[in-house]
């Protein structure tokens, strides 16, 4: 059962949530707010590739770039539109505000395009398998896996190396000791929220491709994958939502084959007993955190 | 000439008045002590300056102009560093990286090594501990990384809020000869101390809050004569405080 096949499955599905699960964490890491709009920045990435691709016919690479710069400009905007005057407020403010955001942006999109799914051609390189060692992967598992790599290792590298990154680490360690540094407060936070955009934009390919469609709703899945992994990996570190997001990957996976056919429709009420059990069991997740927190305000 | 002068300081935390109307100035290249017990308001007198804490009413002019309602960033950048209490290390970055975001507003490629090695050569642990975790080091050694920070921004002026506190007697000694020697090199220091008595060692001036109000301002043999520190600290109601002199 475990053959290659699997690992490789394994490793994309995990990648995809790697991603998803990284991009709610730098926004919480800083802001020590769990935004509830992020599913949105992935469902406006998708009708970028609608738009642009579908409706404009642009060249997919063309229209890949451009629907990853929509989520992050849109993530960025919510910031400056929405988080920000609340953010002297309490902490509920901001979740109340996360949600009012998410319904905003689903409405938005419901008005002006409509309340059904709409196709988003990807191209064919998507769709296609290839045999690799005996086994038969889609060609776009492999891709999703290269390009987390890819971005986890640009990640962090701007992480360890800049300055901009010591200050986002800095940050969501102890904001205000951060600005006694002279770091502007706007700047880490515009930061954490392009960078959510960018990883939320970036999953949105690959989760887009998967079903070739886009609707208002497209965001609640991910959102709640995200969650997920966050909740099994750990709210505290950037380590820790990618941990999260490759266990839930495997997890589910594993829970795919071993389930027999009549129960794989219950496979997601498994997965929820798993949160379920890592929230009575290991409430931090598997990462735990190694220093004291503090909100900004 | 006079660096920062604070007029009116009124503060409060939600409904709790912590400040009533404090005055200081600090003169370039003194060192001062704000004195007074737990609870008088004297971080909070620091954190309003800093911007940390917006003052509910206040003036605060740093080399003649109004900060009294910036951001802690951009006091940051006209140059006052702020040693917050409880030293503020980053425990999951190196000393390395505490010491470059510490130098986030002065960076000089040029200058920035030399900048390091004047700080090692008053704190030559932290050249030991370059590259752990600043989370790893000892209290002691965490309140110099933290002092060390602040200089790496070149501040005009430094403000150091209880440097001593959770510290053993030796490595206290050891924190206030290196403010000492600070004192020395020219640095424009104001220092917040419980230890009062280690703290008016070292001063030119000192200022004493109680309940939110300066209640005595003047050099340390001043202080001494007018006021008994220990019923000021130890609550004797009686303790005779004299007028301030204007």
């Amino acid at each position: 059962m475990i053959n290659l096949e699997f690992v490789i499955n394994t490793l994309s599905l995990g990648s995809l949530y790697a991603l998803l699960s990284l991009g709610l964490v730098l926004v919480y890491g800083i802001l020590k707010l769990v935004n509830f709009a992020y599913g949105e920045y992935v469902m406006i990435a998708g009708y970028g590739l609608y738009f642009f691709g579908t409706q404009m016919g642009m060249p997919w690479y063309v229209t890949m770039v451009l629907a990853v710069l929509a989520a992050v400009l849109v993530s960025y905007l919510t910031d400056l539109v929405a988080f920000k005057p609340v953010q002297a407020h309490s902490p509920n403010a901001l979740i109340v505000t996360s949600f009012a955001v998410s319904i905003f942006l689903q409405n938005i999109i419901q008005t002006a395009v409509s309340p059904r799914a709409r196709v988003v051609h990807l191209p064919s390189l998507f769709s296609k398998t290839v045999t690799f060692a005996g086994a038969v992967v889609p060609v776009r598992n492999l891709l999703v896996i290269v390009v987390t790599a890819v971005l986890l290792i640009v990640l962090s590298i701007v992480m360890k190396r800049t300055v901009l990154g010591m200050a986002m680490r800095a940050a969501a360690e102890q904001f205000t000791t951060t600005r006694l540094m002279g770091v502007p407060a706007d700047l880490v936070i515009s930061t954490a929220f392009i960078l959510s955009g960018l990883l939320a934009g970036t999953a949105s390919i690959f989760w887009v491709s998967r079903a070739s469609s886009v609707d208002p709703v497209s965001g609640s899945a991910p959102l709640l994958i995200a969650f997920i992994s966050v909740v099994i990996g750990g709210m505290h570190s950037t380590v820790g939502a990618v941990v999260g997001g490759f266990v839930y990957g495997l997890v589910f996976n594993a829970l795919s084959v071993a389930l027999p056919a009549t129960m794989i429709s219950y496979r997601d009420a498994f997965m929820f007993v798993i949160v379920v059990l890592f929230l009575l069991f290991r409430p931090e997740g598997i990462v735990r955190k190694g220093y004291v927190e503090e909100r900004v305000g | 000439m006079t660096m920062l002068k604070v007029e009116n300081l009124f503060a409060s935390y939600g409904a709790i008045r912590a400040l009533h109307g404090v005055s200081l100035e600090v003169a370039e290249g003194e060192m001062i002590a704000l004195l007074g017990v737990n609870g008088a308001g004297k971080s909070t007198t620091l954190k309003s300056i800093a911007g940390v804490l917006r003052p509910v009413k206040a003036s605060v002019t740093f080399l003649g102009e109004e900060i009294s309602n910036r951001k802690p960033e951009a006091i940051a950048k006209r140059g006052i560093s702020l040693v917050p209490e409880g030293r503020g290390i980053f425990g999951s970055l190196s000393v390395e990286e505490n010491l470059r975001l510490g130098a986030f507003v002065s960076y000089k490629r040029d200058r920035y090594r030399a900048d390091l090695e004047r700080v090692f050569e008053l704190f030559p642990i932290l050249k030991e501990r370059f590259t752990q975790p600043g989370g790893l080091l000892s209290g002691g050694e965490q309140q110099m990384l933290a002092i060390a920070r602040a200089l790496m921004a070149n501040p005009k002026l430094i403000m150091l809020d209880e440097p001593s506190l959770g510290l053993s007697p030796a490595m206290t000694d050891h924190i206030f000869e290196l403010i000492a020697q600070l004192r020395e090199h020219g640095s424009t220091i104001l220092l917040v101390e419980q230890n009062a008595e280690r703290a008016l060692e070292i001063v030119d001036r000192a200022y004493l809050l109680v309940n939110g109000a300066i209640e005595f301002s003047g050099t340390p043999a001043d202080l001494e004569r007018h006021v008994d520190i220990e019923s000021v600290y130890f609550g004797d109601e009686d303790a005779e405080i004299c007028e301030v002199p204007q």
